[in-house]
């Protein structure tokens, strides 16, 4: 153990690196908050828009920002119809219920990838090309650059849609109590298929910019989704905040320990789930849920 | 009160008379029916019980307890290489490593169900999904010992003593009749466990905590004893694997199987203990069936998507499973036979059945 680590550089791509476990543990609470389900499906929503954001890059030519738009849709979508179409038919009376459903759907979807673009493992394309930028001794990508960029705009714009427009604050509603949510006159089934949508599209950003880090291929969100839900339950599974901090936090430790003990980050990952879990129950920033019979 | 312990709830003694005689007749009617590979049909028979044995477990964990856990192939794996290293590394015979590797993934399994004491259900998923991630990477981190990514291979055939001499276990045959033996104990241990106070605790636990705990159930207690013992029935059935395979590799134990134990309970239906062995036969021999279909190329891909679709049909359509099915069945053609009783017979002949689920 050298203790004379590279911190700056580790730090900066720990950032990078947790900004996208945050985007995606957003997503993850984001549908949690709203419809009471925690998806084992985001891993595989983002893969699935990824490789549709592939498409229309290589197949169709089209520019990076257009692609980017059009993928984002397409997830929001996909995440409404997936909660229409199966999430909403399945009783939820036991908590088992949607775990399993949604593990069924990120199977289904795994399958259904592998069916249509094929195992191989491909190289996505660079959103931006030129030098790195230099800080000092400092290097900063190009594309750790542009999420830099793209996270904090995103963060900006959805915490300003829950704090100021009408459909957000009906969201937080449903989210505090649905009952009196209900009661209020606002529609229960559409804030669900919008948590579906809106978490799903953080997903496919997370998906179109670790791509270019990584590779493309089906299995390429599964060791990202472990680290989002630590994230996740790290910053607690009710705070948005939360799940950012979380996101972070486990980016670096993920990009410390990748540079100590690259094979154990899975299980640094699950160490650290325990850990906050048995301190902490509710997560960092979490509320307490009172338990009712 | 000579068979009374095979008895559960007044249950009768024949379905078990007939699965013992349906076990015992299966190697000596593969030999007659020709065409058949009794040797490779055996090691599936003996797979299919293997993970039977992991589905009754996770049974009790999931089915009765209510506790969700993605990962009990870490328990399968922690099973599997403790007996392996056990008789390869340390030459200790096969029933002193299957106890010993069942009792280490036991108290595994009693470890995590302390954390699992304070956790509710989402987040109990994603620790144990966590949990059956890291123990692979444990092992191929820890290569040195455990083999690394390639795996420990050759392991020494099972054997059982039989007072001062060892009966070797050399054919497919004779491992199957241990694999069934040991599904037969544990399965008649659960049914009998899930019968009795314990069951009935682990049932409170499911279906309100604060309800249990109100009614004096000791969720310290119960709970970590469903998470031990399932964590013991994966450990023993991983002990078998190893060695039905006289081989093993961290790329055994995946999330993926952990998702086919999960399958293979809610497939079965939740909450019975026949449900789970039905369940982890079927889809035992269902994976068989399709890696042997001609037209499926990428065979991996179309079991995935029908696993999950498995998944999503059950949970939709039959939220008990096969029991649930079959329960059913048997209650309408019961109420059938009573059409002379009075309704009011009939509704408690149907509110018993749905409360002993």
């Amino acid at each position: 153990m050298t203790l004379d680590l590279p911190w700056g550089q580790l730090l900066i791509n720990g950032l990078a690196l947790g900004s996208l476990y945050a985007l995606t543990a957003f997503g993850i609470v984001l549908i949690f908050k709203t419809t009471k389900v925690i998806t084992f499906a985001q891993g595989e929503t983002a893969m699935f828009s990824t490789f549709v954001a592939f498409t229309l890059l290589t197949a169709f030519q089209l520019p990076f920002a257009l692609a980017f738009v059009l993928t984002l849709l397409f997830a929001g979508v996909f995440g409404a119809l997936i909660e229409r179409v199966v999430l909403r038919r399945i009783s939820a009376t036991t908590v088992l219920n949607p775990v399993i459903v949604t593990v069924g759907l990120g199977l289904i979807l795994l399958g259904a990838a592998g069916w249509i673009w094929g195992y191989e493992i491909r190289t996505f394309p660079d959103p931006v090309v030129g030098p790195p930028f230099r800080l000092g001794t400092l290097v900063v990508s190009q594309l750790n650059a542009l999420i830099f960029a793209v996270t904090p705009v995103l963060m900006a714009v959805l915490f300003a849609f829950f704090r100021f427009t009408p459909t957000g604050i009906a969201m937080r509603a449903v989210a505090e109590n649905r009952t009196a949510a209900q009661l209020m006159g606002i529609s229960i089934g559409r804030m669900n298929a919008l948590g579906w949508g809106m978490g799903t599209a953080m997903g496919a950003v997370t998906g179109m910019l670790i791509a270019p880090i990584n590779y493309l291929d089906p299995s390429m969100m599964g060791d990202v989704a472990l680290k989002a839900f630590a994230a996740a339950v790290v910053g607690g599974l009710t705070s948005l905040p939360g799940a950012v901090v979380g996101g972070l936090l486990l980016g670096i430790i993920d990009s410390v320990a990748g540079f100590e003990a690259a094979e154990l980050r899975n299980t640094i990952a699950f160490a650290l789930i325990v850990l906050v879990l048995v301190v902490r129950p509710s997560g960092l920033l979490g509320k307490h849920e009172t338990k009712k019979v | 009160m000579e068979v009374r312990w095979l008895r559960t709830r007044g249950q009768a003694v024949a379905p078990y008379g007939l699965a013992l005689a349906a076990v015992l007749v299966i190697p000596p009617l593969l030999v007659i029916i020709p065409g058949v590979a009794p040797g490779y049909v055996l090691y599936l028979i003996s797979l299919a019980l293997i993970y039977a044995i992991v589905a009754v477990g996770l049974g009790i964990l999931v089915g009765y307890t209510g506790q969700i856990s993605l990962g009990h192939a870490g328990f399968f794996a922690i099973g599997a290489y403790a007996s392996a290293l056990l008789t390869l590394r340390m030459g200790l015979p096969f029933v002193v490593a299957l106890l010993v590797a069942g009792a280490l993934s036991a108290a595994v399994g009693f470890l995590l169900g302390l954390p699992a004491l304070r956790l509710s259900g989402p987040y109990l998923a994603v620790a144990t999904l966590g949990f059956g991630l890291a123990i692979p990477q444990l092992v191929v981190w820890q290569g040195s010992w455990t083999g690394g990514s390639s795996g420990l291979h050759s392991l020494p055939l099972a054997s059982l003593p039989l007072g001062v001499s060892t009966i070797v276990l050399r054919t497919d045959q004779d491992f199957y009749y241990l694999a069934a033996a040991v599904l037969i104990a544990l399965t008649i241990f659960a049914r009998n466990l899930v019968a009795r106070h314990t069951g009935r605790a682990f049932v409170a636990i499911r279906d309100s905590e604060i309800a249990a705990r109100a009614m004096g159930v000791d969720l310290v207690r119960y709970k970590t004893t469903a998470f031990a013992l399932s964590a013991l029935y994966a450990g023993i059935a991983g002990v078998l694997y190893a060695h039905l395979l006289h081989g093993i590799s961290p790329e055994d134990f995946t999330v993926l199987l952990s998702v086919d134990f999960l399958t293979m309970i809610v497939l079965g239906g939740l909450g019975s203990v026949g449900g789970a062995l039905s369940g982890a036969m079927l889809l035992t021999f269902l994976q068989n069936a399709l890696t042997r279909l001609p037209i499926v190329h990428d065979f991996k891909n179309l079991y995935i998507v029908v696993l999950g679709a498995i998944l999503i049909l059950t949970i939709a359509f039959l939220p008990h499973g096969l029991a649930g099915v079959v329960r059913s069945v048997r209650l309408r053609s019961a109420a059938r036979v009573r059409q002379g009783a009075s309704p009011v017979d009939q509704i408690v002949e149907l509110g018993e059945g749905s409360s002993a689920r």
